[in-house]
């Protein structure tokens, strides 16, 4: 056993063979170690995104059905209610037309009886002064007494 | 320094290349050689506590340094047992990882400068102590050899003693009685080549990576001039061999995949 200047060299050679260990070996390793970690690190989080991005939009989703539900009865409801304003629109157009027929129906009555009346009061002239001509042929001028008549025939 | 005490280079050589061996018995085979069997036991619980510390803080969200480290070796064995070995990988990549971390550790023994630790061993009484444990041809064997066992048993676990025995006489040239002898010859050589070759093949890497640190530190020891150029092709070297160290344990860990998966496939 004899101690010289190998235990040097052995510990020079040493000393540098650890400084490029950790100066050229260590690093790559520690590199993908750390890219590794990355990766995962960064696939665990896209999940937890998806998760929470699926968690936001089913929320979303269900936000939406209810407001169309909402949105819906309320147009039922408005549909309904002015189904109702319409028939009770329907029924006050209808009496209201069916008065005014029946006025109209009531005014022709009335037009027609006094239509009659006058033509049944012109024949009853027409009969009384054709009755008075035979009965006063020859005493009675029909011109002398026109005025008279047209005065009988007002007053009937 | 007395010059009675300084070593020869030869001495130096054979100093370092001594093993601290505790015989055990009668006969040269009857030998431990304590320092391979403790380093490498040393080692070996330092890398399956490493792991072992590490699963146990396991996370599934986002790993810390350490986890994302043995997921990355985990993933880099699993990735090569996947490309060759089709079936349940629940044996094979625990086998494989354990191979790879483990000779990886006991290859970069070799990085430890060798007089540095010979001098603090010398200081509690230990003077041989070999650093390496693959560079230790009983300690490679012994692997190849587990190896070896593997590949039997599972070759008789898939095919059945009946298909391991014809698979030894049938194959790879046929199955006439008269092909018999030359199939059984071929596969005796396969059998004994295999464990040689994966074992020796490590074992002369380590090895000769010894010896070169080793002369290098003789010349570090001649002088001045020495010791600079001792320094400078040591660190070279040193750095070279980080290369060989982790070649050599993927190449121990790929045949160990490959005999193993080999066992599982019937011709």
């Amino acid at each position: 056993m004899n101690i010289n200047l190998t235990l040097i060299a052995q510990a020079v050679s040493f000393a540098i063979f650890i400084w490029f260990t950790v100066k050229f070996v260590w690093p790559p390793l520690v590199k993908a170690i750390e890219q590794r970690q990355a990766q995962i690190a960064g696939g665990l989080a896209a999940a937890e995104e998806g998760r929470q991005s699926l968690r936001t939009s089913a929320k979303q989703a269900e936000q939406t059905v209810a407001e169309a539900r909402h949105r819906a009865q309320e147009i039922i409801a408005q549909a309904e209610k002015r189904g109702a304003q319409m028939i009770d629109e329907a029924k006050t157009a209808a009496r209201e037309e069916s008065g005014r027929e029946k006025a109209a129906a009531n005014a022709e009555i009335e037009q027609e009886v006094s239509r009659a009346r006058e033509a049944l009061r012109d024949q009853v002239a027409a009969l009384a002064v054709a009755g008075a001509e035979k009965i006063l042929r020859r005493e009675i001028n029909p011109a002398a007494h026109a005025e008279l008549l047209a005065q009988l025939k007002k007053d009937m | 320094m007395s010059a009675t005490n300084e070593l020869t280079p030869t001495e130096y050589i054979q100093h370092h290349l001594g093993f601290f061996a505790k015989p055990v018995g009668d006969g040269a085979f009857w030998t431990i050689h304590v320092d391979s069997i403790v380093t490498a036991f040393i080692l070996g619980l330092v890398s399956v506590a490493f792991l072992a510390w590490v699963v146990r803080g396991a996370t599934a969200g986002v790993p810390s340094k350490r986890q994302a480290f043995v997921e990355l070796v985990f993933d880099f064995v699993d990735e090569q047992v996947k490309g060759i070995f089709h079936g349940k990988r629940d044996f094979i990549t625990p086998t494989a990882l354990t191979v790879f971390v483990w000779v990886l550790l006991m290859n970069a023994m070799d990085f430890l400068p060798v007089d540095i630790i010979a001098a603090a061993l010398a200081a509690v009484g230990i003077h041989e102590w070999r650093m390496v444990p693959t560079a230790d041809v009983n300690t490679t064997f012994a692997l190849a050899l587990s190896v070896w066992l593997l590949m039997i048993f599972f070759s008789i676990k898939v095919k059945g003693i009946g298909g391991f025995v014809h698979e030894l006489f049938c194959s790879p040239f046929g199955a006439h009685p008269a092909l018999w002898p030359a199939n059984f010859l071929f596969n005796l050589v396969e059998y004994i080549s295999k464990p040689l070759s994966h074992s020796l093949r490590l074992y002369g890497n380590m090895y000769a990576g010894e010896i070169i640190f080793l002369l290098l530190w003789i010349w570090a020891g001649t002088g001045v001039v020495g010791t600079v150029f001792g320094a400078i092709l040591g660190v070279g070297w040193a750095i070279f061999h980080i290369l060989i160290v982790v070649l050599q344990a993927y190449i121990f860990m790929m045949l160990t995949i490959v005999y193993i998966s080999m066992a599982h496939e019937s011709h």
